[in-house]
């Protein structure tokens, strides 16, 4: 029987096992459109494409699932290129489908034509132009495959719109993804050799945990690698989660904003275990100056980030998981009592007090907000962040015993992420408490969204961070441009108007015995509350490695601050 | 060190993947020499080689991204393997009645050939490496270089193995003892 193109796409999908899409439809779009509504497709209609990408990207992190977005040509196909960059940078596997001009448009600036597959060329693993509709199927199978295949990434297929018109066989076996030629990548016997004769002599190991723990599942493996081999863990921005937080041996996130003890142990350490993470120059510091006294392992999928900010000792290519557990039996049981204690000896001058104990100074503070958030979901939320100061926060103060419970743009540090990422990551995981933190800023961004979630029905909670400033930006004017505040007051709307305006229910808070309070009737709330914390205006996030500093010149928490670094085990 | 490494590079025939090498290099900030592209023995397959300025570190990330393109199916940097390297060159050169002669005595010298005579000027074709079509270059120059093509560097290496055939099943090698990388294959 033959069907259309646009038929083929959602079959397609279908059979892939995919059931929700988000999209805005459009004009070289509409075959595909109108055909959807044969198939079992929950389609979210979002507010703005770049929304679209996000939902994408929550749903896949939230769930290890592809997320799919679909737009229309030309601006609906632009409007991605933010999303898709931000899934690039962060690994998450997504496909975008944009309809384009008819094939005999293309190349004559039609109304609505974007070569969008040479726009996206440098942020996507791979993309597709679909002029015919024997090609449709092809690409939709090959394109779920890559995007979810070794290190996960945005896919885009572009498909004219008289492909989605046409008509051909389903060739559903045909389609299989094409053999994948590359050279399976072992790594060498040598290498695992290598890496345990590392572990065995080393005194101050430190494992980095990154990313790649929750892409590749292997929270089990590294828990048991620590435990067994006595090592700390510090994690990464995206690996917070693949370790729990409450566990003696996590130290806690690394790098700019990380606490000082991780970073003063990662200076001194002798051995440096990398899973699954990427030396971000963000978690680096000075290069030059980076963990001097390491010998450095470097477990990673991705042979392109061998030796490509830090030089190795020894690298092993593959997923981390396999590599872990094939280790794992050579590793020996170690004490390593002695750098525990150091390090732990670190805590007591930076771990003056718990943020808890703090006597209410009359001021609310964001650190404050996050704290009681963490303590009131029990630890136990689907967090979404923005970026910015809160995200930070978050990181520091929301204990995260679970992979997958924090999502957060990382690599690109896209501001607008949070709402749609956190309407992805509840669709994905609907009996999840999903709760954003998100800036006044940030949420600005892709506050249209909220029509999203009214119109879709959905259960979210939402903690806006209202510091009256784009607050990051202004940190960095205070510490490094004297105090000069270009561009960064905000003037914003009343937020708990705003939600009530789209129907859903708005709630401010100013005081810190109300936090616990407000976050308790959300949580008891159906439907999604919107809390703005209109906290201190002028904090700033500690300790911080100013950007290309070594990172042991950490900027320390003034002692005059109300609020003190936090201590290891709230 | 900083040496010039050649790869060879088999592809699939598809349009844009020549486009999707350059951005490559272009985006990663390696700087390319030359580019060659043409077909193989087997259809659908095409083969570049690349000349790129790159340390050692640089030549195994290189190889790495490129690995990375869904279309590219192998990847081999046969720098340090024995190989033949050549250039094509067509030179035109003017050529009086006077000079004609010493012009074609260089023409001799070098193994180039004449492809066409017009009253003011020859065309010389020439292969060989580089360096040989550079020095052909320099002694000619004198006599004015008018017009000038070259396609840039081809290389095959010796001995009876087929590139095309190992893609998929590439040699053990590890590709780099020192730094510990073992992508083996
Ligand atoms: C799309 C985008 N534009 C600009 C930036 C640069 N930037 C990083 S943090 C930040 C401020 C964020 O302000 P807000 O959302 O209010 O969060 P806060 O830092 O105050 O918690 C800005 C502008 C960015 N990361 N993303
Ligand atoms: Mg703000």
């Amino acid at each position: 029987m033959k069907l259309t193109g646009a038929q083929i796409l959602w079959e397609c999908l279908v059979r892939e096992g995919v059931s929700t899409v988000f999209g805005y439809p459009g004009g070289a779009i509409l075959p595909a459109y109108d055909a959807m509504l044969d198939y079992p497709i929950r389609h979210v209609l979002v507010r703005h494409e770049q929304g679209a990408t996000h939902m994408a990207d929550g749903y896949a992190r939230a769930s290890g699932k592809v997320g799919v977005a679909v737009a229309t040509s030309g601006p609906g196909a632009t409007n991605m290129v933010t999303g898709i960059a931000t899934a690039m940078m962060d690994s998450s596997p997504i496909v975008c489908i944009t309809g384009q001009v008819g094939s005999h448009l293309i190349g004559y600036d039609a109304f609505q034509e974007t070569d969008i597959t040479g726009v996206t060329l440098p942020i996507t693993k791979h993309n597709y132009l679909v002029t015919r509709p024997e090609d449709i199927a092809p690409a939709i199978r090959e394109a779920v495959y890559i995007a979810a295949h070794g290190r996960p990434g945005p896919v885009l297929i572009d498909i004219t719109k008289d492909a989605q018109q046409r008509s051909c066989e389903l060739d559903w076996d045909g389609a299989v993804p094409r053999p994948h030629k590359r050279p399976e990548r072992r790594p060498h016997p040598d290498d695992y050799a290598r890496a345990l004769a590392l572990i065995d002599q080393a005194k101050r190991p430190l494992i980095l945990g990154g990313h790649g723990i929750m892409l590749s599942g292997a929270m089990k493996v590294v828990r048991e690698f620590a435990e067994r081999a006595h090592i700390p863990v510090a994690m990464t921005l995206l690996g917070i989660g693949g370790f729990p937080a409450s566990h003696p041996l996590n130290l806690g996130m690394m790098g700019m904003h990380g606490e000082a003890w991780v970073n003063t142990a990662i200076q001194e350490a002798d051995l440096l275990l990398a899973f699954g993470m990427r030396f971000d120059d963000r978690v680096t510091g000075n290069l030059k100056t980076y963990a001097p006294n390491a010998k450095k392992v470097h477990i990673e999928i991705d042979p392109a980030e061998i030796n490509k900010n830090v030089r190795v000792d020894v690298a092993i290519v593959g997923d981390l998981r396999n590599v872990l557990e094939e280790l794992l039996p050579h590793v020996a049981e170690g004490d390593r009592s002695e750098w525990l204690d150091w390090i732990a000896s670190l805590k007591g001058d930076s771990a003056v007090r718990d943020i808890q104990n703090m006597p209410d100074s009359g001021h609310l503070y964001a650190a404050h907000v996050v704290h009681d958030l963490w303590h009131a979901t029990d630890g136990s939320a689907l967090v979404v962040t923005d970026v910015g100061q809160h995200q930070m926060w978050e990181a520091q103060y929301y204990k995260h015993e679970h992979p997958r419970s924090l999502i957060t743009s990382g690599g690109l540090g896209t501001m607008g992420f949070a709402l749609p990422a956190a309407i992805g990551a509840k669709i994905a995981r609907p009996d999840a408490e999903v709760w954003a933190v998100v800036g006044d800023g940030g949420f600005q961004m892709t506050m249209a969204e909220l029509g999203t979630i009214a119109q879709e029905r959905l259960d979210i909670n939402i903690a806006i961070i209202n510091n009256g400033y784009l607050g990051m930006v202004r940190q960095w004017q205070e510490f490094f441009y004297e105090r000069r505040y270009a561009a960064t007051p905000l003037l914003n709307p009343d937020f708990a108007k705003l939600a009530a305006a789209y129907g859903l229910t708005g709630a401010t808070v100013m005081k810190r015995p109300d936090v616990i309070p407000a976050v308790q009737a959300a949580r008891a709330h159906r439907g999604t509350v919107v809390i703005d914390f209109q906290v201190e205006q002028e904090d700033s996030v500690f300790p911080m490695v100013p950007a290309g500093a070594d990172l042991h010149a950490m900027i320390r928490r003034p002692s005059a601050s109300p609020i003190v670094e936090t201590s290891a085990d709230p | 060190m900083i040496d010039t490494h050649t790869y060879v590079v088999y592809v699939e025939d598809r349009p844009g993947v020549l486009n999707r090498v350059a951005s490559l290099f272009r985006r990663r900030g390696f700087n390319i020499e030359s580019l060659t592209v043409g077909h193989t023995e087997r259809p659908g397959i095409s083969r570049m080689t690349i000349a790129v300025k790159a340390d050692r570190t640089d030549a195994q990330r290189i190889e790495a991204h490129l690995y990375k393109l869904v279309n590219v199916i192998s990847v081999e940097d046969i720098t340090t393997a024995p190989s033949v390297l050549r250039d094509l060159a067509m030179i035109k050169v003017a050529a009086t009645q006077e000079s004609r002669g010493e012009v074609m005595q260089l023409v001799e010298v070098f193994r180039a050939r004449v492809v066409d005579v017009a009253p003011d000027s020859l065309v010389i074709e020439i292969t060989g490496t580089e360096d040989k079509i550079d020095s052909l270059i320099e002694v000619l120059r004198p006599y004015g270089v008018i017009e000038m093509v070259r396609t840039g560097r081809v290389a095959i290496t010796r001995g009876t193995k087929n590139g095309a055939a190992t893609a998929g099943a590439r040699s053990s090698a590890r590709l780099s003892d020192d730094a510990g990388v073992s992508h083996s294959v």
